[in-house]
């Protein structure tokens, strides 16, 4: 079984080492059979993981032990695999959403040169991702978590002609890196107190050691550090709009369903130490209510069709670590699951959109689309319904479950979590009624040339869309009689963590329960309705009426509030000219100044000796290894 | 006995080499040689783990009146360098058959005379003899520089050979002020002279002398401007000796001399020396960024690369210096790496100048992949050979002083500004009239770097046999320390 159990991750890597190796000589056909083809067989495998787990009379996570790769002074992180409820979750979830973005990219990427480059890539991610949370160690998922940031650097960059597509991918890099810093030395402070780098001994030892100590508020705050990288929330957020530079379906399949939840999922793993700092869990609701607010309203005023799907993802990864802050911890991962779905269908959506404009992504060009391409338009909206969060789609489920547990933690922060959830449906309708409804506005691409995707992209739109409409189910909450077999499912895992935590909740009475959830459907459909009277009826003259009245609040929003050219100033072009004042006056002025200086002295001092001796270099090394001999000898013999 | 094969063999053959005069057969028999001397080494590998980790060691009594003994030996720190050494001095000299050298016969009989002196310096287990070896690499390392250099070649050399020089007198008083404070009958050995009696005073005095010798070799800011000057200046072949191999002498000097010695200096003034490496981390990792040529860009990330080392080798305890000793291996891989590829954009660019180039990747994707495995290596990211030594580097620091390792992990954050930012001015982009007509690489240019590729992936793969060797080696050292 653990020998079908690690081929999982290592059948996507087989597939990257063919793929890159015979980059030039593999023809297309093959790469587009191989590419997806490992992807499926890993998830086969991890179907047969998961029924194997199911099947073992009391349920209990497999652990094994596969290569041994650091040791040292009797400590070891070997190459350990955990197979718990938890990573069974995410491998589905990554080699499930994996394989049909796979499928789609081979309609997606198939006029583009690099088209075995680019599957040798994501099959390099997926088998990263895979590592990230398979591994049973930190420093194994640190292997992963830097991985995808390097598959993600490859990506973003994968067209690498474009020089500003290449900053946005070192942007990327960069910021990944700032936050794996603060990850690295989380890992090296468990180290030094649980002398231990494995989940399980960990979080053992962490069981019996008192809540809120300053340890573990440091642990869990620089790991925190590395989630704010991978999972883009402040202030580590910018790359992710810029990542949109690469392939569509990398947007879909890194940057919106899989690599971008690694820090969610790391959380979740460490849920143990995280319910153990309160503190930290008060850090982590602040942060995310922050991101979540402002990355909606940055969406709202966005006009590239991946721009607000992008924002749109920092606003809903707020949303699972605020379901972690309050402890839902089940609810974070539920949204994480919705989310893939529904996000990886808006992001594909969208490429099949691009596809059809031949590159287009302004929404302002676009409009009327939904009788051009019908398959796209039925999916989108499936995939617009359920990130809005009405039922029955998943993303009511997944939300819900978030926003009861707010509710009953602090009802200042349900607040917020509502009128984010209305900036949501408001952003993504106007997304959609830009989009496929009213007249079309493109300008420079006539409206006859558009057409539907093919069949091997508008499957995958399908399948994911029937998935983001269903897969609420999976966690129908007891107040309307569902059985939460998601929850019970991860139960397990988050056992430790539930009976440790710290977070006060208010019993809320079920009618009220009842009446909040109507309550947020009821704005919702507010929001739907109002997008749709400013933005569903909109003809070529329209963007001319709303230039005049615009507020400080709706510029601001619009320049993305300025944080990149802040960032600019304040880190990136003090660094540069450091970078330059350095070399100039310390390294060449001062440092090597002296050091010449020191030279020049004794050669003018020995230029007075010159008519002594002979006054060449050789001449004097001659004397000096002399000398050296003669001092060695007296003193031996002395 | 294979220890003392390991150095004769190369010095009998520099000798011979000075005397060939086709110069195709002096390379052929100076390629032979390195590859012979792997061979030694690989066999020197197998001997050591078979039989129980004992020293193989080689012992003459040379002046047995003044305590000095032509002692050689392997322990597992020597293993590693050796290893290293015969190594790179194998790709080394094959990568130079790419390009045209002028009496060919004296280059190649000077690096061959290289390789002895570095290998002689790390199996040296006698001060004196380890202090002659020593002194004995920087003739060839001058000369290969001197006469194979480019632009203002005299200046810089002289300057290079003047300063390294220097440091290494103060540490020969050291030594021999150390043979007077050994135990009777005095002696140079190194058990005698980790046994040495100095007080609390003569010890900061010898500290001194070492730490500036070694520290100028290797070098650690602010002793370090002399190296990016010459490492311009020399040719590929002298640059990847220095980058890759004499700079390690010093780092591999702390460890096996320094720090057995005079650890009490260190201990007592409670990690004050290592602001050195550490500032110079930060301060190199900065330079680097707007460094327009590649050549004096490698130079400065090899100073925060190996300020990163230093510290390592100096927190005196064992992660750090295991990491320590396997970073030195990983970084002398990428640095020749690095160099190899600078010498093949070179070579068809006639320009070493960033503003000039572009686009590359399009035109030569086999040395785009090259580039960026060895970049990755540099950039310590797992899997490859630079994460398990800046790992555990990092880790030392963080039990020795949480701040330190903040401030060394910054370089995790640097050296990917750094090195992506050249890979991209370099090999991204568009092609520009100079990168128009770039060839991608031949299969003769492709051995060197693919040895080396294999290289940063077994080590960040499978680094057991490189850790156990790190381990035996620094559990010896920790021993004495402790």
């Amino acid at each position: 079984m653990t020998i079908l159990i690690s081929l999982i991750p290592f059948l996507p890597l087989f597939g990257f080492i063919i793929l890159g190796l015979g980059c030039r000589s593999i023809p297309k056909r093959v790469a587009s059979f191989l590419g997806p083809g490992t992807i499926i067989s890993s998830f086969i495998l991890s179907i047969i993981a998961l029924s194997d787990y199911l099947a073992s009379g009391i349920p209990h996570p497999t652990s094994f032990h596969l290569a041994p790769w650091l040791s040292f002074g009797g400590f070891s992180a070997g190459f350990d695999f955990l197979i718990d409820p938890l990573s069974i979750l995410m491998m589905l979830i990554i080699t499930g959403v994996g394989f049909i973005i796979h499928v789609y990219s081979i309609g997606y990427m198939s006029h583009d040169e690099g088209f075995n480059r680019f599957f040798a890539y994501m099959n390099l991610f997926i088998f990263f991702m895979l590592i990230l949370v398979m591994g049973a160690n930190y420093v194994v998922m640190f292997i992963g978590w830097e991985g995808v940031g390097l598959c993600s650097y490859l990506l973003i960059g994968f067209w690498f002609k474009n020089q500003q597509f290449n900053n946005a991918a070192k942007k990327a890099f960069i910021m990944n890196r700032i936050g794996d810093l603060g990850f690295l030395l989380g890992i090296f402070l468990i180290f030094t107190n649980f002398k231990s780098f494995n989940y399980v001994n960990v979080f053992d030892l962490a069981k019996t050691m008192a809540p809120g100590s300053g340890t573990m508020i440091a642990i869990t705050l620089l790991l925190f550090i590395g989630a704010v990288g991978k999972s883009a929330q402040i202030p580590l957020y910018t790359w992710l709009p810029d990542a949109m530079a690469g392939p569509t379906p990398v947007s879909a399949l890194i940057h919106a369903a899989t690599m971008v939840t690694a820090g969610v999922y790391m959380v979740a793993r460490s849920s143990v130490l995280y319910v153990l700092a309160p503190a930290t869990m008060e850090v982590i609701g602040l942060a995310s209510l922050a991101t979540m607010f402002l990355a909606a309203a940055i969406a709202i005023f966005q006009n590239d069709i991946k721009k607000v799907l992008a924002y749109s993802t920092i606003s809903q990864l707020g949303y699972m670590f605020l379901a972690l802050s309050v402890g839902a911890f089940t609810g974070a991962m539920f949204h994480l699951m919705t989310h893939a779905f529904f996000k990886a269908l808006l992001f594909l959506g969208a490429g099949s959109v691009i596809h059809a404009m031949e590159g287009e992504q302004d929404i302002r060009k676009m409009g009327g689309l939904k009788n051009a391409l019908p398959k796209t338009y039925w999916t989108f909206l499936v995939g617009t319904l359920a990130i809005a969060g009405l039922p029955p789609l998943s993303g009511f489920f997944s939300k819900d479950e978030i926003l009861a547990h707010v509710f009953s933690a602090g009802q200042s922060m349900w607040i917020i979590t509502v009128a984010v959830t209305m900036m949501t449906a408001f952003y993504m309708f106007r997304l959609l009624f830009l989009t496929f409804y009213g007249n079309y506005r493109g300008n420079n691409h006539p409206q006859s040339r558009l057409h539907e995707s093919p069949s091997v992209m508008t499957v995958p739109l399908m399948v994911l869309a029937f998935l983001a409409a269903i897969c609420g189910f999976l966690n129908i909450p007891e107040l309307m009689g569902g059985k939460g077999i998601l929850k019970e499912f991860l139960a397990p895992v988050f056992a430790d963590a539930v009976k440790l935590s710290q977070v006060q909740h208010l019993l809320v009475p079920e009618r009220r329960e009842w009446f909040n959830i109507v309550l947020v459907i009821f704005l919702v459909l507010l929001m739907a309705f109002r997008a749709y009277r400013r933005f569903g009826l909109r003809d070529a003259g329209h963007e001319m009426r709303d230039a005049g009245s615009k507020s400080v609040f709706i510029r601001l929003a619009e320049k993305k509030f300025y944080v990149d050219e802040m960032y600019d100033t304040v880190f990136v072009k003090p660094v540069l000219k450091l970078s330059e004042g350095l070399h100039r006056f310390v390294e060449i002025k001062f440092i090597d100044r002296i050091v010449d200086g020191t030279g020049n002295t004794i050669i003018k001092f020995s230029n007075i000796i010159r008519y002594i001796q002979a006054g060449n270099v050789g001449v004097y090394l001659f004397f000096m290894i002399i000398g050296i001999i003669l001092i060695l000898f007296f003193n031996i013999i002395l | 006995m294979l220890t003392l094969i390991l150095i004769v063999l190369p010095l009998l053959v520099s000798i011979s080499l000075f005397f060939v005069r086709n110069e195709r057969w002096a390379r052929n028999l100076a390629l032979t040689t390195a590859l012979v001397e792997f061979g030694i080494s690989i066999a020197a590998l197998v001997q050591y783990f078979l039989y129980c980790h004992c020293q193989l060691l080689f012992r003459f009594e040379w002046l047995a009146n003044y305590g000095i003994s032509l002692k050689f030996g392997m322990d597992g720190l020597s293993m590693l360098m050796t290893l290293l050494t015969t190594f790179l001095v194998s790709i080394i000299i094959f990568s130079s058959f790419t390009q045209k050298v002028a009496r060919s016969s004296t280059f190649y009989s000077l690096i061959i005379l290289m390789q002895a002196g570095l290998v002689g310096v790390f199996t040296a287990f006698d001060g004196m003899v380890f202090y002659i070896f020593w002194e004995l690499t920087l003739i060839p390392a001058y000369f290969i520089a001197a006469y194979w250099g480019g632009e203002n070649r005299i200046r810089i050399t002289l300057k290079f050979f003047a300063y390294t020089f220097s440091g290494s007198l103060l540490m020969l008083v050291a030594i021999i002020f150390l043979y007077f404070r050994t135990p009777l009958p005095h002696s140079f050995d190194h058990i005698w002279l980790y046994a040495n009696n100095l007080n609390p005073a003569e010890q900061v005095w010898i500290f001194l002398a070492f730490f500036i010798a070694f520290a100028i070799k290797v070098p650690v800011f602010p002793f370090h401007t002399w190296q990016p000057d010459t490492y311009v200046t020399a040719p590929y072949s002298g640059s990847m000796l220095l980058g890759g191999l004499m700079s390690k002498m010093g780092l591999f000097g702390m460890i096996r001399w320094m720090i057995p010695i005079t650890y009490p200096v260190l201990n007592r003034t409670d990690g004050l020396f290592i602001i050195f490496p550490l500032v110079g981390i930060v301060y190199a990792s900065l330079i680097a960024i707007r460094q327009d040529d590649l050549k004096r860009f490698v130079a400065y990330t090899s100073i925060a690369h190996l300020g990163l080392v230093a510290a390592g080798a100096m927190a005196l305890n064992s992660q750090a210096m295991q990491g320590a000793m396997i970073q030195m291996v990983s970084h002398g891989i990428n640095i020749v790496g690095l160099f190899i590829i600078i010498q093949y954009i070179e070579a068809r660019t006639k320009t070493t100048s960033i503003r000039e180039l572009g686009g590359i990747a399009l035109k030569a994707p086999r040395l785009a992949v090259c580039f960026m495995i060895i970049l990755l290596g540099s950039v310590a990211l797992p899997l490859t050979n630079g994460f398990v030594g800046e790992f555990l580097i990092l880790l030392g620091l963080f039990k020795y002083y949480w701040l330190y390792e903040a401030d060394a992990g910054l370089t995790i954050i640097f050296s990917a500004v750094y090195m992506l930012r050249k890979y991209q001015r370099v090999m991204l982009g568009n092609t520009n009239t100079v990168t128009e007509s770039f060839t991608d690489l031949s299969f003769k240019e492709m051995i060197p770097l693919v040895a080396i590729l294999i290289m940063v992936l077994w080590i960040g793969i499978a680094p057991g046999m490189f850790m156990q060797l790190a381990e035996n080696g620094v559990g010896q050292i920790i021993g004495i320390i402790r």
